[in-house]
């Protein structure tokens, strides 16, 4: 019983250690963005990198996401969905943005 | 109207039937859609007369309708399938026909010619090919990997009830108001509401969105089957090669369908709430529309086309007597085309005035697929190499599909390239290409699989003349119909145009209507196959239900199957699992023990929120809000209510297992074994005599 | 270690289930994963269309006149908060602290959830009165299109949970009542991700593009 007590006590220090780590990152990027003006030369940059640090956390702390033998199938998931994302977004952001571009071009000759 | 009537039934009025176009304004073209209607109306008519007729209102329901096995919601989408292929056949011919009495204005109006186009591409993609390539993965997959149902038997039933609902819809449009004009890619602005202000357009987005939820939880149903549900020993690369076909086939669906979902829910918000995605006016930008829809369009014609190459890996390798060649490249060839389509979805607007780097980008990564593609061929044909051919009607569907196929393919790596697109696109050029692919490469792979699974699905085989007879019409009226396509498309004739001018397009007009009679008698001659194969039943009988050596496990149990498919779960030892058992002699072997086996109950849900979702569609098309919102309401409820449902299993005791199993097990052992010579005679009964010495 | 913790499912795991349901539990929650990943595209694709977008404006309010982050920040707290306590209900199930706990838990999820909407809402609302609604420009159709898309799962989400508590009480925590609460809070995290690129590339990446 004992073993089961310590082992709640780890979980669930887990889930509040997530917790604390992705408010942190949050409140940074609020913190920053609201300081400095997300228009400000890299100030986006450093708050989609904090972004990508929570989503990060967030898998590993309250999804258990990781490298263990037994989540290798969800990993494999994941990671194949995020490269048909990727694909499917920056496809998408490519191509309509060259089109703008080229027809904002159109209109200044 | 006044304003109760426009609460109680939106925009619905009697001028919505074509009977009324007909009083007012008596023509050809009101002839065409009302004799349309009524060809629609009587069919029903007819169907219900002879269900009550037989009685048959009782097993209808018990037995099929609120059925989960596999199997029956299997058959159940093929045959839903064919009843959409007729309505499509006959849109194709009527459209050859007006194009071939030409030159000028023909006998239809161009707005009905303009449906006539919609709901030909909308029903033959949709209603015809995804639900044929559905109902064979839902049959034979499960049979194939050794499993007794697919993860989510209940969640299959829905697939179904909202595939079907979907279907309806455009079944629907036929005898109230009209579909849209806007062709089975319905792009905006013309689909908007400002250029569209009817109905036509709404018919399309809600029969697409609810059958696309459909498709989609049969997606993941499918991957999930087979990643959880494989029998002991049956790892990865010992897969039936149809069965990888299908893994890939559903990732397509899985990540391909919601582009198409989001297309069509954007067009709705723009035509429902004039929001502003794809209008001219107000930031509006339609090229969001053609990116959304071909990144779900190009991934959607290889969900379609894989699991066709499935089909033929298994036909080839079942009557070539032989392994099938090649397996590890069919899987890795298979496995890169699943991921290159995600990367080529650009090829459909070349024209759309992005810089040439970018189509060169899609050009370079379109051309690719021609790689694996071609692996694929020549694996085919090394699999026939020295095998011990038998031209049965699947590997003649199969010759003609590989001779077809290459065709269609070498235009496609033509079209490939943007500058010569730029000079095709949007002819009949690219009609002839899409169809030299999508008759050869899917339909005749299902006609094929129809042959090939017919006897394990009803446990008789089907009559081989009338499919020699159809084989011949589909190959000769494809021919006719779609080759002098490619010659007036080279001559600049637009796609989708109701009238032209031109006589040097005449004699191509004229072979090509002859092709489409053809493929009429084609599509007719499978109807007497049926009729035939089921008079002559007794003949062809194959109880024991390996009618043709077959080498996956599907084979290995008795035709028509028993609703728990297998009385033991095979164990795997080898690819191609049921040969490997018939060479080492541990086929028909009688298994140590049983145990009971659980299955899903029957249950109504899919019916109804089949029912519901069309009622729902219907709601939504003539702004009938009071409808929609309360079918919403019931339908959320009766989800809700199924969740509280705890007894979802019957038991089938290990005693009547056995019973049943053993009563098989001996009638194999007194069935007389059949040689590859008599295939086709009555003497097979389904026991084949392994002759393939060498050959495994 | 009994048998079934050498088998935990990866994502949310419940502890003792019994063995001859793990299988079955296994395949609902990977078909689960595989829905989510489904539903991932969509929100991906708004997103895409959301950035392809931002300047389509057409002369109505942008994000400068329209973005309130102090709000933001709240539904932000908020939905994270939401987030542990779900995590920390499934602890006290699988750790058998008394259903009380699990209660709690849900409830405090369930009323951290309808905060989140009402704010939601509410920034919506303001929105509006700026005139900043989806029928002025292509801008505001792309954010209309995303952000409410996730409010709406969040909706689902609480209408789930209290079904959830009532089929606890109903039919009691069985093994497929639990396996039902995995899923839910899979789905939970889930919109918690997608919320963490609302906040960074709808709201920041609006202002910071717009």
């Amino acid at each position: 019983m004992d073993d089961k007590h310590a082992e709640h006590a780890r979980e669930r220090s887990r889930y509040i250690r997530g917790f604390l780590f992705a408010l942190a990152l949050t409140l940074t990027a609020f913190g920053i963005g609201h300081l400095y003006g997300p228009q400000t030369p890299y100030v986006y940059l450093a708050i989609g990198v904090l972004g990508l640090l929570q989503l990060i956390v967030q898998l590993a702390y309250f999804l258990h996401i990781d490298r263990r033998r037994d989540s290798r199938e969800d990993l494999d998931l994941i990671l194949f969905s995020t490269m048909v994302l990727l694909i499917i977004i920056l496809g998408t952001v490519w191509i309509l943005g060259d089109l703008h571009m080229r027809m904002q071009m159109g209109m200044q000759m | 109207m006044s304003a109760f009537e426009t609460t109680l039934f939106g925009r619905l009025s009697w001028d919505a039937l074509p009977l009324a176009a007909l009083l007012k304004n008596p023509g050809t073209n009101e002839i065409v859609a009302n004799a349309a209607g009524a060809i629609l109306v009587l069919g029903a008519a007819v169907v219900l007369f002879v269900l009550s007729y037989f009685r048959l209102w009782g097993v209808l329901w018990r037995d099929w309708l609120t059925s989960t096995d596999h199997k029956k919601l299997g058959i159940m989408y093929i045959v839903f399938a064919l009843v959409m292929l007729a309505r499509g056949v006959l849109e194709g011919v009527v459209m050859r026909a007006q194009q071939a009495a030409g030159p000028g204005d023909g006998f239809l109006e161009a707005g009905h010619f303009a449906q006539l186009f919609s709901t030909h591409g909308t029903i033959m993609i949709f209603f015809v090919a995804v639900p044929f390539v559905v109902g064979f993965i839902n049959f034979i997959m499960p049979l194939q990997i050794g499993a007794r149902d697919v993860a989510f038997p209940v969640m299959n039933q829905i697939s179904l009830g909202l595939t079907v609902s979907g279907g309806m819809m455009l079944m629907v449009s036929l005898v109230v108001g009209e579909f849209s004009t806007g062709g089975w890619t319905a792009y905006p602005p013309y689909t908007g509401a400002a250029f569209n202000p009817g109905v036509g357009p709404d018919y399309w987005i809600w029969a697409i969105v609810v059958s696309g939820i459909g498709t989609t939880l049969s997606g993941i149903n499918f991957a999930v089957t087979i990643y959880k549900m494989r029998a002991p020993g049956m790892g990865f690369m010992r897969l039936p090669m149809f069965c990888w076909t299908v893994i890939c086939s559903s990732i397509l669906i899985i990540f391909a369908m919601p582009p198409l979902g989001v297309a069509a829910l954007l067009l709705a918000a723009d035509r429902y709430l004039d929001f502003h995605f794809f209008t001219n006016d107000l930031g509006g930008n339609m090229m969001n529309y053609a990116n959304l829809f071909w990144l779900f369009g190009h991934p959607e014609v290889y969900l379609l086309v894989l699991p066709a190459y499935g089909i033929y890996s298994e036909v080839f390798a079942t009557f070539s007597a032989k392994k099938l060649y090649g397996y590890v490249s069919l899987v890795i060839a298979t496995m890169s085309i699943a991921v290159l389509s995600f990367t080529v979805w650009l090829h459909h607007f070349f024209t759309m005035g992005q810089s040439a780097l970018i189509n060169a980008v899609f050009g370079v990564a379109t051309m690719l697929i021609a790689i694996p593609t071609g692996v694929k061929v020549y694996d085919w044909m090394a699999t026939m190499y020295r095998g011990r051919i038998r031209l049965s009607v699947p590997m003649l569907y199969g010759i003609g599909f590989l001779i077809l196929f290459v065709i269609g393919g070498l235009s496609g790596v033509i079209l490939a390239n943007p500058t010569i697109d730029f000079q095709v696109h949007n002819t009949l050029f690219l009609v002839a290409h899409f169809h030299n692919v999508l008759l050869p490469g899917v339909l005749f792979a299902m006609l094929a699989g129809v042959n090939y699974w017919f006897p394990k699905a009803f446990g008789f085989r089907l009559n081989e003349r009338w499919g020699r007879i159809s084989v011949a019409l589909w190959v000769v009226g494809f021919l006719f119909t779609f080759m002098p396509l490619y010659f007036v498309g080279l001559m600049g004739m637009p796609r989708r145009s109701f009238n032209w001018e031109d006589p040097s397009f005449q004699p191509y007009m004229i072979a090509a209507v002859i092709g489409a009679l053809i493929i009429l008698c084609g599509l007719l001659s499978v109807l007497v196959q049926l009729y035939v194969s089921i008079r002559d039943r007794a003949q062809n009988r194959v109880p024991v239900g390996d009618p043709w050596d077959g080498r996956t496990l599907e084979w290995s149990i008795p035709a028509p199957p028993p609703a728990y498919n297998f009385a033991v779960l095979p164990q795997v030892r080898d690819r191609d699992a049921f040969a490997e058992a018939k060479e080492s002699g541990t086929a028909y072997l009688k298994p140590t023990g049983y145990d009971d086996i659980e299955l899903p109950k029957n249950t109504s849900i899919g019916f109804l929120l089949c029912v519901l979702s069309g009622v729902w569609m219907f709601a939504l098309v003539w702004w009938i809000w009071w409808l929609a919102l309360g079918v919403t309401v019931a339908m959320l409820l009766i989800v809700i209510v199924w969740t509280f449902a705890t007894e979802t299993e019957v038991v089938i005791p290990a005693a009547q297992v056995k019973a049943e199993h053993e009563a098989w097990l001996a009638l194999v052992a007194r069935t007389p074994a059949v040689d590859r010579d008599d295939e086709a005679a009555p003497a097979n009964l389904g026991y084949a005599r392994p002759d393939m010495e060498g050959a495994t | 270690m009994s048998h079934s913790d050498h088998q935990t499912y990866p994502g949310i795991n419940l502890g003792d289930i019994d063995p001859r349901h793990q299988q079955r539990v296994e395949t609902a929650q990977f078909g689960f994963w595989v829905f989510i990943m489904s539903d991932l595209v969509y929100f991906g694709l708004m997103f895409a269309i959301y950035i392809t977008m931002i300047d389509a404006q057409a002369g109505g309010p942008g994000p400068h006149e329209l973005f309130d982050l102090r709000s933001l920040f709240a539904q932000t707290v908020l939905l994270l908060t939401s987030s542990m306590t779900v995590g920390l209900a499934s602890l006290a199930l699988k750790y058998h602290l008394g259903l009380g706990r699990v209660y709690l838990w849900l409830v405090a999820t369930l009323l951290l959830g309808l905060g989140f909407l009402t704010l939601e809402i509410m920034d919506f609302m303001n929105m509006a009165a700026k005139g900043g609604v989806p029928q002025r420009s292509g801008f505001l159709s792309a954010f209309y299109g995303l952000v409410p898309l996730h409010g709406l799962h969040v909706a689902t989400g609480c209408l789930w949970l209290v079904i959830l508590m009532i089929q606890m009480r109903v039919i009691g925590v069985t093994d497929q009542i639990k396996s039902r609460l995995m899923r839910f809070g899979l789905f939970w995290h889930f919109l918690d991700l997608i919320w963490i690129g609302i906040f960074t590339i709808v709201y920041f990446g609006g202002l910071a593009y717009g």
